[in-house]
């Protein structure tokens, strides 16, 4: 067997889907904290984004299925924040009407939210809460679209 | 109190209060209250996951700890327990307890151990979204004479969320009086009410009817 490379590992997690999202993949979400290829060994590291998030367990078994000889360890520590999606994550997730979370030191110093539609900033919150504990409600009242909001977290 | 058991207790805090809190789900006067309280319930249930989790360590069995223990056994405070089907109390609950929350997750943020601390800071960034909610609705009652009743009942009880050098800040937080001898008694960690036994019941049903290491 040829030992896997670390980039090929990253190439194959870039095809696991977010369960719940399924426009970005685990690399996007920046949940993949690392990937180390040893004489052949493969220990990958992820990290929750939510604690109570149901997708834990179906996340960690799609690592599993796409590369078998991985060790694959849930990291429980805060090395996560929105601030780990990537660029390409973040224009995904607007393409598909998610409004992407407002970076961290943005978010303390302004509360304004952008509309992934029409891109107005005259949007406000329906509900902090959403569909999953990830996502708040908000309504945009330039061009009348309610949409999901990233929460920066 | 040691590590161990001071994690216990935040953990069944956490699981408790979040069995309670789902019970609004369905039934919640507002729909976005019960889109609300469903996921504030399934994040406290998360919270008390995570810590199961590093009470046992990585091998172990965190549902084990979670439902496997006697009724005595468990540490969580008495305020968690109430079933409370009124909304200011579920109000006031909600607010006192994320203000204690705040408290010792901050505390916990510092700890030496960086397994903890690490989880404590995690914990906390979920944690900032329950206390805007809480804040929001605090902002809404806070004039209302039901509202101050259901705070002032409840107030002995998420005193006994917090250890003793906790309180003075918890007091200071909320504009309330802590208990003294002379009037109500904190209603202390390691107490039970009565509500714990039907919860309890409901909540390890499954655990006690199924043998141990059942595959699902």
């Amino acid at each position: 067997m040829v030992a896997l490379a670390e980039a090929q590992v990253w190439e194959a997690l870039e095809e696991i889907p977010d369960p719940e999202i399924p426009v970005v993949s685990l690399v996007d979400l920046g949940v993949i904290r690392s990937v180390d290829v040893q004489d052949g060994h493969v220990r990958i590291e992820f990290t929750p984004t939510f604690l109570g998030c149901p997708a834990l367990e179906f996340m960690k078994r799609a690592i599993e299925e796409k590369v078998p000889e991985a060790e694959v360890v849930v990291v429980q520590d805060d090395s996560w924040s929105t601030d780990k999606i990537t660029p390409a994550g973040r224009e995904k997730l607007r393409e598909a009407g998610f409004a992407p979370p407002a970076p961290r030191l943005v978010q303390l110093q302004s509360q304004v939210h952008r509309c992934p539609y029409c891109g107005s900033t005259e949007t406000r919150l329906e509900n902090i809460f959403g569909p999953t504990p990830c996502r708040s409600l908000r309504y945009c009242d330039s061009c009348r679209q309610p949409f999901e909001q990233f929460k920066t977290i | 109190m040691n590590a161990q058991e001071r994690l216990l207790g935040i953990a069944d805090d956490e699981l408790v209060l979040g069995w309670r809190e789902s019970e609004w789900t369905g039934i919640a006067p507002l729909l976005e209250e019960d889109v609300a309280f469903s996921s504030i319930a399934q994040n406290e249930i998360g919270h008390a996951r995570a810590l199961y989790q590093l009470i046992v360590g990585e091998e172990g069995d965190a549902d084990a700890l979670a439902f496997d223990r006697e009724l005595e056994k468990y540490r969580c405070a008495p305020l968690v327990e109430l079933q409370l089907l009124d909304w200011a109390h579920t109000i006031a609950r909600r607010w006192l307890y994320e203000i204690a929350d705040e408290i010792r997750l901050a505390a916990l943020k510092d700890d030496p151990d960086p397994a903890v601390a690490g989880l404590a800071a995690k914990i906390d960034r979920e944690e900032t979204y329950h206390r805007m909610h809480a804040a929001m609705w605090h902002e809404r009652l806070r004039d209302e004479p039901r509202f101050q009743a259901a705070v002032e009942e409840l107030w002995p009880y998420a005193v006994g969320l917090l250890p003793s050098e906790l309180r003075d800040e918890l007091a200071v937080r909320t504009g309330l009086d802590l208990p003294s001898d002379n009037l109500s008694q904190a209603h202390e960690r390691g107490t039970h009410t009565d509500e714990l036994g039907p919860l309890w019941e409901e909540m390890t049903e499954v655990r006690r009817s199924a043998p141990a290491g059942a595959q699902w």
